[in-house]
């Protein structure tokens, strides 16, 4: 089975040009990121749209990338959890989680926080019933999900409070 | 909503997880190795009588197809489930999903598209047996308590009572369903092996694998700080783990496998089903009487798994008669394994939903009735309890519920076309304890770091590590360096049974103790001192802690009744036409000894209330009793809470300090969480119904059953 591609695909990958040489057409974005760039931040949870761990940003929609394949991301612009902080500088998402205790094994907490940033920019954390129901697609077996809300909760009233401020203050490509 | 940051010690390992660069063992580079899947049985009895791997070994990029033939024999050490692939097994079948071959391969498409290809023939299958259909057995070498125990005389305690309630009552199969599927990655440098894996024992991986390698102890080093969730089934030592090793060995190349989530249902565990008959006798005030409890729960078929579901009738109520019976039943099906909770988890259900029953029978309310049988000493025993805080914990919780407000009547309160119930149950957890040693340093500098070969599982188990060691040492928590999760630390055992805390914290206690006194020997006090640690520029104590001697296997006190307790209100939500069931609220107290950082302490107890939300209304593993597997091997059909699923949780700790359970007064709460909500929702949709649901989970086709919905 022909299973090579073309000689190169080039993704953009949290503001870089990154090049994955004789790709699989096959490889999902979620395993490509993970076992040819280097990227491990983006977790498999279950590998079938299920879980929510591999959530990251395409074009700067929530997407799962272990339902996108690699090739089809070719033109778009791709952010992972690593490029959520910038210059050593945690992302308001991330330092509300910090504060809110909203993770604790840590393995959904990349799906949650891009999922999290996402679901403010949306327009969907107007309350805590609706982060509930819009955070409801990336499950966390450690049920941090009321520290998980109280987090979002947070860093949206801050937004709100600070119009001129977007959500996604401090920092970030997302 | 009250979003205002709580109080306590910040996660060290958060930056970490936050960014993405917490190292879990599916993270390790390749680095040259290849990709295995394993190929598993598609049926759950019978023999193998060939295996068609020609078409994968001819696969693109695809280095070789590993079979029984192919492997080592690998000896197995203690708490090692069974490796079915071992040649001496004769290619029998125990269940379906068994490993039958190892597929590697450059790259896991090459390797998924590879295993797909891989064919085999059975034969002699045969009708499963299954847990309705099997007789009882007693386990072969019980690990708990003896499964019968007795005191006084149950059938005269019934004779003479004023009320008598019994019921049967059942738990589902469930899986413990981590977030992150298992994952090994193995190398052999010569004699050497390296394994970056997903594990609650990094020591007893290495002994199990150097045990089935025959190579020295210290040659084996196991790496893993990070474990993405594993609630059990990471505790124990499973044929996936031997098997990667093992084709590193043969192919003399690095191996990385990692099971797939449906994998994950027959390849590590799960928590078996249990059936649980309670009987209760009391006066005309709710004093017990007589209390007997049995239980049967499905095991393997060779396997001796017992969950220990009436363990805590013997020292939860006061009653003259007591009597507990647990069984297995041999069945076919993969291994069971600890989850959590283990053994209160099930048990606790039927105990807790029979006291309701007892107070509806008697009149009396629930919280009164359990305050009415609060024992003096060990109902069984006689021993002194360690610390026992439940009386506070019921009228804490009861009081911060609002309690007082409730209707006894069943379906007296209601909202709309939603019926309102309230129900409440006692939590208890019993108390394991494991030994740890720990290494304290501390710089010229004043930098403090503390090392010790534990995993960090996400209790917050390094924070409570710095913690300690900085209320030893006067220093700033944030400062403290923790290093855990490489078996090149100070040995620690299981992250499991609610123990680390306990465990590894009262080893960092007393290495950081031994360090104060030899700083005060050198006259050292405070940690400004620069220049004063002499050539070495450093200095540093290691220090253990075990339980005392006549403890038994697990590290229990046979000196003392030493528990964990709570009480948890649940209010729920019944749609009247539908039969769909919502918790609304929760308040928990508990009593679990010190509590070391508040702040993940917290995260623990709400994390354990979800597990009871889905043991209640969610989680169940259906179990194909004709094709002998389980059903739904994904996490669409598996159920788990999500964020919907969980509402405003109040959670408190009453004061307790357990002077008997370690120097710092602390016990576990990891597992406590997880037990008590499931009896509180039954005992709140009874409350909103008037239908008494004994076999969790209440779904909405149950409920409707039931005709708990109009
Ligand atoms: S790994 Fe993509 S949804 Fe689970
Ligand atoms: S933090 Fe463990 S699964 Fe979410």
């Amino acid at each position: 089975m022909g299973t090579s591609l073309q000689p190169t695909l080039y993704l953009t990958v949290n503001g870089e040009k990154r090049e994955v040489p004789a790709p699989d057409v096959r490889a999902t974005l979620l395993d490509t990121l993970r076992e040819r760039l280097g990227l491990t931040g983006a977790k498999k949870g279950c590998d079938r749209g299920e879980c929510g761990a591999c959530t990251v940003h395409l074009d700067g929609r929530r997407v799962l990338s272990c339902l996108t394949l690699a090739v089809a991301a070719q033109d778009a612009d791709v952010v992972t959890v690593e490029g959520l902080a910038t210059d050593g500088e945690l992302h308001a998402m991330q330092r509300a989680f910090l504060d809110h205790d909203a993770f604790q094994c840590g393995f959904c907490t990349p799906g949650q926080l891009m999922s999290a940033v996402a679901c403010v920019r949306e327009g969907r954390a107007g309350s805590p019933d609706e982060i509930r129901e819009w955070m409801s697609g990336n499950l966390c077996r450690c049920a941090a999900y009321p520290q998980i809300t109280a987090a979002i909760a947070d860093v949206a009233e801050r937004a709100a409070e600070n119009e001129s401020t977007p959500a996604e203050s401090g920092g970030g490509r997302s | 909503m009250n979003t205002a940051s709580p109080a306590g010690l910040r996660r060290p390992d958060g930056p970490a997880k936050l960014t993405g660069t917490a190292r879990y063992a599916a993270d390790t580079p390749a680095h040259g190795a290849a990709y295995a899947i394993l190929v598993g049985a598609t049926v759950p009895t019978g023999r193998l009588t060939a295996l068609h791997t020609e078409a994968a070994r001819g696969a693109p990029g695809v280095s070789a197809v590993l079979t029984a033939e192919d492997l080592p024999d690998m000896p197995l050490g203690p708490l090692v489930q069974p490796l079915p692939m071992r040649r001496s097994r004769n290619g029998a079948i125990d269940y379906e999903g068994q490993p039958i071959a190892i597929v590697l391969a450059d790259g896991w498409e090459r390797a998924r598209y590879a295993a797909g290809l891989v064919r085999a023939d059975y034969a002699d299958t045969r009708r499963p047996v299954v847990f309705d259909e099997a007789p009882d057995a007693v386990e072969r070498e019980p690990l708990l308590s003896p499964p019968d125990e007795t005191k006084g005389d149950v059938a005269a305690g019934l004779a003479a009572a004023h009320t008598v309630v019994s019921a049967t009552y059942t738990t589902a199969d469930r899986h413990h369903s981590p977030m992150e599927p298992s994952a090994t990655y193995a190398r052999w440098d010569g004699d050497r092996l390296t394994v970056h894996d997903s594990v609650q024992s990094i020591g007893l991986t290495q002994l199990a694998l150097s045990t089935a390698f025959g190579v020295p102890f210290e040659s084996v080093r196991v790496i893993c700080p990070f474990i993405g969730g594993g609630f059990g089934c990471k505790g124990y030592v499973w044929p996936h783990q031997l098997l990667t090793a093992a084709a590193a060995k043969v192919t003399g190349r690095p191996v990385k496998l990692a099971l797939t989530r449906t994998q994950m249902f027959t390849s590590c565990g799960h928590q078996p089903t249990t059936r649980q008959t309670v009987t209760l006798g009391a006066d005309a005030r709710g004093r017990l009487t007589a209390l007997r409890h049995t239980s049967a729960n499905a095991a393997s078929l060779h396997g001796d798994h017992a969950e220990g579901a009436t363990e805590a009738s013997t020292w939860m109520y006061a009653s003259p008669a007591i009597e507990v019976r647990r069984r297995i039943r041999h069945t076919d099906r993969p291994e069971p394994t600890p989850m959590r909770a283990p053994h209160q988890g099930p048990g606790m259900f039927a105990l807790e939903s029979a006291m309701d029953e007892l107070a509806y029978a008697t009149g009396i309310d629930p919280v009164e009735l359990r305050l009415r049988n609060e024992p003096e000493t060990d109902p069984l025993t006689g021993r002194p309890f360690s610390s026992r805080e439940l009386r506070a914990c019921l009228l804490r919780a009861a009081d911060r519920f609002g309690w007082r407000d409730r209707t006894p009547e069943p379906r007296s309160m209601r909202d709309g076309d939603e019926l309102i119930g309230w129900g409440m149950a006692a939590a208890t957890m019993d108390t394991f304890r494991f030994a740890a040693t720990a290494r304290v340093r501390v710089d010229a500098d004043g930098h403090v770091r503390v090392e010790c070969g534990t995993q960090e599982i996400g209790t917050g188990l390094p924070g409570v590590i710095a913690t300690i060691a900085s209320d030893v040492l006067g220093t700033d928590p944030d400062a403290v360096e923790v290093r855990f999760g490489d078996t090149e630390l100070p040995p620690a055992w299981m992250t499991a049974g609610s123990s680390a805390t306990m465990g590894v914290g009262s080893a960092v206690y007393a290495a950081a103790t031994e360090l104060k006194e030899k700083l005060k020997e050198l006259g050292v006090s405070g940690m400004g001192f620069a220049g004063s640690l002499g050539a070495a520029g450093f200095l540093e104590a290691e220090a253990g802690w075990g339980p005392e001697e006549g403890s038994d296997l697990a590290g229990r006190s046979r000196t003392y009744s030493m528990h964990t307790y709570g009480a948890v209100f649940a209010e729920v939500r019944v749609d009247d036409e539908l039969g769909l069931v919502r918790v609304a609220r929760c308040t928990a107290g508990y009593a679990a000894g010190r509590i070391i950082n508040p702040l993940t302490a917290r995260s623990q107890m709400t994390g354990g209330l979800a597990w009871g939300i889905g043991q209640a209304l969610l989680e169940n593993s259906r179990f194909d009793g004709y094709f002998g597997r389980f059903v739904s091997k994904n996490l669409a059909g598996y159920t788990v809470p999500v964020n919907a699923d969980i509402p405003e949780l109040d959670v408190f700790f009453v004061d307790d300090h357990d002077p008997h359970a370690g120097p710092l007064g602390a016990k576990g709460i990891g597992e406590l969480g997880a037990v008590g909500a499931g009896a509180a929702i039954a005992n709140a949709v009874f409350h909103a119904t008037g239908k008494r649901l004994r076999d969790v989970p209440m779904g909405i086709a149950e409920v409707m059953a039931a005709g708990a919905a109009r």
